[in-house]
């Protein structure tokens, strides 16, 4: 495991050791450490078929793991069935019973507590204000929009007061608008109630707006974890790096150190030196080098001071609004460069057009050396 | 041909339907109570044996009802395994006795029960359940408030075509229970008897009775289908 936050080596509220669940020959889940802390918003990233729903489904205790233990607030989880576990669960879908009404929905959970008729109505009524569905109680549930649905699902399972809070793809079904809000509501009601959610998401941009931390899996293994701005600005695969947002990646060969730089070939690039701690790298090692779109300057004349810098045409200009993406074709390679300019007043500056001659350049710091 | 006339309608022994009744409630009550579990656990299985037991379950309905009746008197008969224990347990036959009727009619209306519910369970999925668990309902707790409720729709069909399948079987009833008046004669054997004594006047009145019955028990099946929209979605 690649740790990031090397200050995290003591047992997390929920701990995760060694996990690992087979179906037959397949490894959903395979070899899995994770330390998760309380009162934490953790994203666990990565394509569909990466493990990561599996992952969350034993958290919850619905697929039992082939091997490897998790504990939530110390307490051994594997004997304990899902209706026991101190989690909660929303589903995908939001699996709202459709025998009943939104009232009977947020009244489920809490009516296995044999609490009074006054206290159960006066519960769900603080729920259905707390997702601003004030007086929707009597409402069918096949009357709801999808956003609605979506909140009537987590004040069902946060009406449980649980620690942790499972969520699996929870946005997925709403459409992008509804979406964003509901990424920041999310947020703000994690943080209010200081429950632990954890939640499964392929959209990179959710897992970066929610998380506290995040876990990028990929083929049953958690390859990389971290802040948001640590795994977007300093990635260590090329997995990650390419994962969340966009890069330009470049084949490369280690050749050797140089003081606190590694010096590698790479191509089109020719040689650079990349700081980067000792050891992470062998001499002949395959790497990729990678450089966000948003680091690369473009300029009509060569005036950069250092060697870093790149000749090319630009091939197309993609407009994006806040920002435009140019791909500019360069003399060593047909694949293009992806330069990120940034729309100040709606325009995105000289030599910004389709067939404008430009030269690239960008701080050595940038660069990013990354394991295959 | 016999001609009926208003004067000749007599009303004819209707002991035959009665039977017929109880033998449907018996069987209808007792397939509810094992055909639940069995179509609870076929739509939720990854067994290798769900394959070989659907089929079983389904066999009734291809197989004329002379070969189900023909193995039941084979393995119902007082000198089978079965059959004697049965006679040393109670001191009477499972052929041609109630019981045995009863015990046949549960397997021959089986698919009546289990598919339907077996769909409905299908259809309902992991999700609710998963989602009742996660609020803290106990398997049992999670299928009684959540399952069931779901699967209101199937359940009344299930109900209402097993107990009227019942009603309406012959052969299998023939074969295995004779036509033994008060214990065997249900409502189908008492009008075979009375058609081949050239008894028109009561084999119209009995089938006229199945007629109305079959056509109200279908009205009703389509009716809760539309008044029960399958709760699912």
């Amino acid at each position: 495991m690649k740790t990031k936050d090397s200050t995290m080596t003591e047992r997390g509220f929920i701990s995760i050791d060694g996990l690992s669940k087979h179906f037959g020959a397949v490894r959903a889940v395979d070899n899995v450490d994770l330390e998760i802390a309380q009162g934490e918003f953790f994203g666990l990233l990565g394509p569909s078929g990466c493990g990561k729903t599996t992952l969350l489904r034993m958290l919850g205790g619905f697929e039992v793991a082939t091997a490897g233990e998790i504990h939530i607030d110390d307490e051994p989880m594997a004997a304990v069935p899902p209706n026991h576990r101190p989690v909660n669960m929303v589903f995908q879908n939001y699996a709202i019973f459709p025998h009943l009404n939104v009232f009977q929905n947020i009244a489920f959970g809490l009516r296995r507590e044999k609490l009074g008729k006054p206290e159960l109505e006066k519960r769900v009524d603080e729920a259905l204000a707390m997702i601003r569905l004030e007086g929707y109680g009597a409402r069918a549930a096949h009357e709801l929009s999808g956003g609605q649905r979506q909140r009537v699902a987590l004040a069902r399972a946060l009406i449980k007061k649980p620690k942790v809070l499972l969520l699996d793809e929870p946005l997925g079904a709403l459409d992008k608008k509804l979406r964003e809000q509901m990424q920041l509501e999310l947020r703000e009601l994690q943080k209010s109630l200081g429950i632990t959610f954890v939640f499964v998401t392929h959209d990179q941009e959710e897992a970066l707006t929610m998380s506290d931390r995040i876990a990028v899996m990929s083929d049953g293994h958690v390859l990389e974890q971290g802040s948001p701005a640590e795994l977007y600005s300093h990635p260590n695969t090329r997995f990650v790096a390419e994962f969340l947002g966009a890069m330009n990646l470049f084949e490369a060969v280690v050749k050797g150190r140089e003081a606190d730089d590694y010096v590698v070939d790479a191509e089109r690039l020719g040689q650079v030196r990349i700081a980067a701690p000792d050891g992470k790298f062998a001499p002949g090692e395959r790497v990729s080098v990678g450089l966000r779109p948003e680091n690369i300057k473009i300029s009509l004349k060569d005036d950069s001071k250092s060697a870093a810098s790149l000749a090319g045409t630009v091939s197309t200009a993609a407009y994006l609004g806040d920002r435009t993406h140019l791909y500019v074709r360069t003399a060593a390679s047909e694949e293009p460069i992806i330069v990120g300019v940034q729309n100040l007043d709606g325009a995105s500056g000289p030599g910004t057009e389709a067939s404008s001659d430009v030269f690239l350049s960008w701080s050595p710091g940038t660069v990013l050396l990354l394991k295959h | 041909m016999a001609t009926i006339s208003i004067e000749t309608i007599t009303v004819p022994d209707l002991s035959p339907l009665w039977l017929s009744i109880q033998l449907a409630t018996v069987t209808t009550i007792a397939l509810l109570l094992l055909g639940t579990p069995l179509s609870w656990w076929l739509a939720h299985t990854r067994s290798r044996l769900k394959a070989p037991i659907e089929a079983i379950t389904a066999l009734p309905l291809v197989l004329p009802p002379t070969v189900i009746g023909f193995y039941f008197l084979v393995f119902l008969s007082p000198q089978s395994l079965l059959g004697s224990a049965w006679i040393s347990i109670t001191g009477e036959t499972l052929t041609f006795s109630f019981t045995g009727l009863v015990v046949a009619s549960i397997v021959y209306s089986m698919p009546f029960m289990v598919q339907p519910l077996q769909s409905a369970f299908e259809l309902i999925g992991r999700a609710p359940l998963e989602a009742a668990a996660t609020l803290r309902a106990s398997p049992f707790d999670a299928f009684r408030s959540v399952a069931a409720p779901m699967a209101l729709r199937a359940y009344i069909s299930a109900i209402v075509l097993t107990f009227a399948h019942t009603i309406g079987e012959f052969g299998v009833v023939l074969m295995v229970g004779g036509n033994i008046p008060g214990s065997t004669k249900v409502i189908s054997i008492a009008i075979y008897e009375h058609v081949e004594t050239i008894n028109y006047a009561d084999a119209h009145v009995l089938s006229a009775i199945l007629i109305a019955f079959s056509f109200l028990v279908l009205l009703f099946v389509y009716a809760a289908n539309k008044r029960f929209p399958l709760s699912v979605g």
